[in-house]
């Protein structure tokens, strides 16, 4: 490979951010996520252990179904005892709880949240409406399937589902985690122009950069 | 003995203390659940905990200072505790103990926090300064009684040497400062409330208005670092109190003097969380003022009983 | 009640009075008349409270309908006062004068009727919907079926069921009669 190959593919590599000012592109990072491999067997499955063990939910209620996720904390359902526990700030958490319907003005923020969770990083999304629009499927605002705008790992149906319903999905999470199922942080990576696309497809104005790594 | 040999027991001994300070954590939220009527989390979840943000695979760093941060604070919670002596009279458990060494302690106590303020600054986030202002204010003003109560004990045992101090306290439970010199103990205490940043003085970290304060932007191996920083810098923390204020833990046995000092700090622990599961949050300026008022005026008085009676 | 009404027939033309209730009524004026009518009741008859401001898109006469509810805390009645415009030169007067609140409301119907405020403060920034390109979504000839369909992903195998039917069908099979049968009444 000659030096202009490398320097064409160093191009393609970089992200535009066509969405910032001049001036404000250079404050956010232009590199692509890129996949990074499960270290090895052993020790990866260890940490999928602890992983599992310990869910860190983004306290981020992004719909109707958030309000499932407050009666979990309580002495009733107890989420506690699973090692699930709230994370206030994506940096921090691994678990993004998707509650219900998401409109475009929301998705806008699910996918900077998401991306500024650090990896790996699992998706639950509550109800219908995640899953084919459920009662909104006709709605302007609402978008229809989640799994087109961000990896979805364990889908949880009814609208909206109980608590109970909510944390027999999280030990089904758990169950993919501890199997190495879970790997929705490289999908994303692998499948990033794809993601975008349909990203830049409904959410209009683009006032953000391309990825918030 | 010589350097090697020591630095190996210094090691067992850090180890042993962050895992009893993990396991501490675990067992305060395991009987807040119970409070609560739920079954709680295991003991063991903080340790889970660590090894899962250290598990992450990737990890965003803001400079050379965000690095810095989480490190200066283990630096000073490595710093407070292995300059006390755990077990009084222990070779393994004694630490870089040394003469003058409660200066060193108290300086450490400050310092992780001020590595925090740089490091968790450059994450550029808002909430992460105005956790750090808050944090600092109130630290410097819960200082204030325990630095008094401090100068209270140096007047009292004529030593900085915390390892003379523990001695002085042997033989009965009357040697103990706390009958020695009531006042320097409540002073000390109400500044531990302080120090463990539990309810009343939890605005540090207020997880409702500025979500986990400081550490916001930490992330990965840095938030695993001040976890573990949590563990040692708590039981640290309870140590030095324990051997300044309680008698500090003695017997041939080692394993019983473990256990003595498993007691002692845990009901010393204990206090401060059954303050705060009493009490609601004071603002800033509320707690602020509270160090230096009350606080502040029974340590001066225990400074004259001990220095003038 | 009605001496509010008659003082208020006095100064402008008033279309119609319906009472709903003995605590609700609705009137309908002339949209010039609006200010005059919204600081009258404000100021002389107490009607302080401005609980909402919403629009109807009576698409088969060509109108937007507007509502104003105001509540009287003194006589605790709620009047409603409408205002018909016109659906293609759709233009109010900006109460946000009168109410500060008012702005809100209409930066609303800016961006879901295409009901513009002039003067009002921040009425062209959005409100709900982020870099909206189409006519305004609330409008009835706006189809959401067809956008929806043309912009989002449909999940194929979903299939909808009529409310109505499928309540009857699963629910009230065993009934000698359906509830709506045994409404004749009505």
């Amino acid at each position: 490979m000659n030096k202009k190959d490398i320097n064409n593919i160093e191009k393609e590599m970089k992200l535009a951010n066509e969405g910032l000012s001049e001036k404000e592109r250079t404050l956010f990072s232009d590199a692509r996520p890129t996949p990074v491999k499960p270290l090895n067997k052993y020790l990866e499955k260890f940490l999928n252990w602890a992983r599992a063990e310990s869910l860190w939910i983004l306290a981020f209620g992004t719909g109707c179904g958030a309000i499932e996720l407050r009666p979990l904390m309580t002495s009733r359902f107890d989420m506690f005892r699973y090692g699930i526990a709230p994370r206030p700030t994506p940096r921090q958490a691994s678990v993004f709880v998707i509650g219900g319907y998401a409109s475009i003005k929301t998705i806008k923020r699910i996918v900077r949240s998401y991306e500024q969770m650090q990896g790996p990083k699992f998706v639950i999304a509550l109800g219908s409406c995640t899953i084919n629009g459920g009662m909104y499927y006709d709605s302007y605002y609402t978008i229809n399937r989640i799994d087109h705008y961000i990896p979805v790992d364990i889908y949880v149906a009814g609208c909206m589902p109980r608590p109970e319903a909510l944390i027999a999905g999280f030990n089904k999470l758990k169950m993919q985690i501890k199997a190495g199922k879970c790997d929705g942080m490289n999908k994303y990576a692998e499948n990033f122009d794809w993601y975008k696309e349909n990203q830049k497809r409904v959410i209009k104005d683009w006032n953000m950069p391309d990825y918030n790594w | 003995m010589n350097i090697t040999t020591k630095i190996l027991y210094a090691i067992i001994s850090v180890l042993v203390a962050t895992a009893y300070g993990l396991t501490l954590g675990g067992i305060v939220r395991k009987i807040y659940a119970r409070v609560h009527g739920r079954y709680g989390p295991p003991v063991w979840q903080p340790f889970i905990d660590i090894l899962q943000t250290h598990g992450k695979r990737v990890s965003i760093s803001h400079g050379y200072m965000f690095y810095l941060g989480p490190v200066f604070r283990l630096a000073g919670g490595l710093g407070t505790y292995l300059f006390i002596p755990v077990i009084f009279g222990s070779v393994v458990f004694s630490n870089f103990s040394m003469a003058g060494d409660l200066l060193l302690v108290m300086y450490f106590i400050f310092f992780g926090q001020l590595g925090m303020a740089l490091g968790a600054g450059e994450g550029g986030h808002p909430y992460s300064p105005i956790g750090i202002s808050r944090g600092l204010a109130q630290m410097s003003t819960f200082e204030v009684p325990f630095a008094l109560s401090v100068i209270a004990l140096a007047i009292q045992y004529n030593t900085l040497n915390i390892t003379t101090i523990v001695a002085a306290q042997q033989g009965s439970i009357l040697n103990w400062t706390l009958f020695t010199n009531p006042l320097a103990v409540v002073a000390a205490m109400i500044s531990l409330l302080g120090m463990n940043m539990h309810s009343p003085f939890s605005i540090v970290l207020a997880p409702q208005e500025i979500p986990i304060g400081p550490p916001i932007e930490m992330n990965s191996s840095f938030l695993a670092t001040l976890q573990t920083n949590r563990g040692l810098f708590g039981a640290a923390k309870l140590v030095l109190f324990m051997n300044l204020y309680f008698g500090g833990a003695a017997h041939p046995n080692i394993f019983i003097a473990l256990a003595i000092m498993v007691v002692k700090t845990f009901l010393i622990y204990m206090f401060s969380v059954f303050v705060g599961a009493a009490f609601p949050r004071f603002r800033p300026e509320q707690s602020m003022r509270f160090f230096l008022k009350w606080p502040t005026i029974i340590g001066i008085a225990s400074i004259i009983l001990v220095a003038y009676f | 009640m009605e001496q509010i009404l008659n003082r208020l027939k006095q100064k402008i033309e008033i279309k119609s009075v319906i009472n709903k209730r003995a605590d609700l009524y609705f009137i309908t004026i002339k949209k010039e008349h609006i200010e005059l009518v919204l600081s009258h009741l404000k100021q002389q008859e107490n009607f302080t409270h401005l609980a909402f401001l919403q629009a109807v898109d009576y698409i088969e006469d060509d109108k937007f309908q507007l509502t104003y509810m105001l509540y009287n805390y003194d006589i605790k009645v709620n009047l409603g006062i409408k205002v018909f415009i016109d659906r293609d030169k759709s233009e109010m007067t900006s109460i946000h004068k009168l109410w500060p609140h008012a702005w809100q409301y209409q930066r609303e119907l800016k961006e879901l009727f295409g009901i513009d405020f002039p003067g009002s403060p921040r009425v062209d920034e959005s409100f709900v919907l982020e870099g909206w390109e189409e006519i305004p979504p609330m409008r009835r000839d706006f189809d959401t079926l067809a956008y929806s369909v043309k912009t989002f992903y449909q999940r194929p195998g979903r299939t909808t069921n009529d409310p109505k039917r499928y309540m009857k069908e699963k629910l009230y099979k065993n009934f000698a009669k359906s509830p709506e049968s045994g409404r004749n009444d009505e």
